[in-house]
């Protein structure tokens, strides 16, 4: 894999280098990384523990059908292919300003920085567009004989089986109407749980993001005579846009 | 590239050769990737009246395999781990292999809940599995 030859004889472990040879700074950000995906990957397994062990799951070419101003318009996967999109955009520009940094161009680092700094705010409000929409969706349920109009909550999903024709004729309402039963409770605390945890690292990542065009700007980086702090503040970006990536898979495609 | 050493333990820069040209190329590779997935996303979403229980895990399977691809993609060439010596490459890939049990133990074990909940621990016909069978448990003593 590594291209670069390593000098022979070299006493990697004799103390004074690195074995690794990354800097401390960057093996720390590593594992970081791996901790991290241990816990983003705790949280969707047990996510797919608690789906396999139910009858019913909420079906998400059903929930996730919007797309903001196109009204009731049945688009799934739409939205979250944009969302997907702003993100995998945003880790190039992230890898073009690294790329800017090993060459020591300040105003390249900059403008790929805003860059990514857009893309991590536009997905951001993607995200916030979604949840707004699905807290405040209005979907008929029918509780106990009754049709309540419910959103997505935490503590309620609309999005269960739906109800036989005969029971929707037996009410007297047309067979092509919309009725669901309630589906099981963990959807909603799993859906916002993991995206939202997913949105604070992408919104912890903007912040950080920030702070490192800052310190471009204020040429700190040239005085330090070079750019690591963009290629740490990169690798947890990439992280980012690594985990949309399986949750994207899991709740949305399958 | 880099004529600036970042620290001193650092003992040679990996090159990172191949200029903006490899990250436009991966970029390409990913949106291609997405685009798959999303087409046979849209092919479950179309056809899930008539697609059968294995085309349907098998084709979920397959956006799960290229879902990996875009993580190796990501993680090898955006993260640069794939420039890195092959010490650093193995401690952070390799405990990650645990998660290949993860899945399986894991999701076995959902659907064991499943099947027991439903059969109320094996002691009554599984009522969800309402294909033919149905009428012939009646006449069972079980």
């Amino acid at each position: 894999m590594s291209t670069t030859t390593i000098p022979a004889g070299t006493k990697w472990w004799s103390g004074g280098k690195s074995p690794f040879n990354a800097s401390y700074g960057k093996v720390m950000m590593w594992y970081f990384l791996m901790s991290d995906a241990f816990t983003f990957g705790a949280f969707l397994i047990s996510y797919g523990t608690i789906r396999f062990s139910v009858n019913h799951w909420a079906d998400p070419n059903q929930v996730f059908n919007a797309f903001p101003f196109a009204g009731h318009a049945n688009l799934p996967l739409a939205f979250v292919s944009l969302m997907t999109f702003i993100l995998i955009f945003s880790s190039v520009t992230m890898v073009l300003a690294v790329h800017e940094g090993h060459k020591m161009n300040r105003k390249g680092v900059e403008k790929y920085m805003i860059l990514t700094i857009i893309g991590g705010i536009g997905f951001l409000s993607c995200q916030a567009w979604e949840w707004t929409h699905m807290i405040t969706g209005d979907h008929k349920v029918l509780v106990d004989g009754v049709i309540e109009e419910w959103g997505t909550t935490v503590t309620k999903n609309p999005w269960g089986p739906a109800v036989p024709v005969e029971t929707l004729t037996q009410m007297g309402l047309s067979a092509s109407e919309h009725i669901n039963t309630p589906g099981p409770i963990a959807f909603g605390g799993y859906f916002f749980g993991i995206t939202g945890f997913h949105g604070f690292h992408v919104f912890s990542g903007v912040i950080i993001n920030i702070i490192m065009y800052i310190k471009t700007k204020l040429g700190h980086f040239d005085q330090r005579g070079h750019y690591e702090m963009i290629e740490k503040a990169g690798l947890y970006w990439h992280f980012v846009d690594l985990v949309w990536v399986f949750v994207f898979l899991c709740f949305y495609l399958v | 590239m880099s004529a600036h050493t970042s620290s001193p333990e650092v003992t040679f820069q990996p090159e990172h050769s191949g200029g903006t040209k490899k990250i436009w190329k991966i970029f390409w590779v990913l949106s291609a990737l997405t685009i798959i997935e999303l087409a046979l996303g849209y092919f479950l979403y179309a056809k899930s009246e008539s697609l059968g229980y294995p085309a349907i895990i098998s084709t979920k399977i397959v956006i799960g395999l290229l879902t990996l691809a875009k993580a190796y993609y990501i993680v090898s060439v955006f993260m640069h781990l794939g420039d890195e010596v092959r010490n650093l490459i193995m401690t952070i890939v390799v405990p990650l292999i645990l998660f290949v049990w993860f899945i399986i133990a894991f999701l076995a074990d959902g659907e064991s809940w499943k099947n027991l909940r439903n059969t109320n621990a094996g002691s009554k016909p599984d009522a969800t599995k309402q294909v033919a069978p149905a009428a012939v448990n009646h006449g069972d003593k079980k």
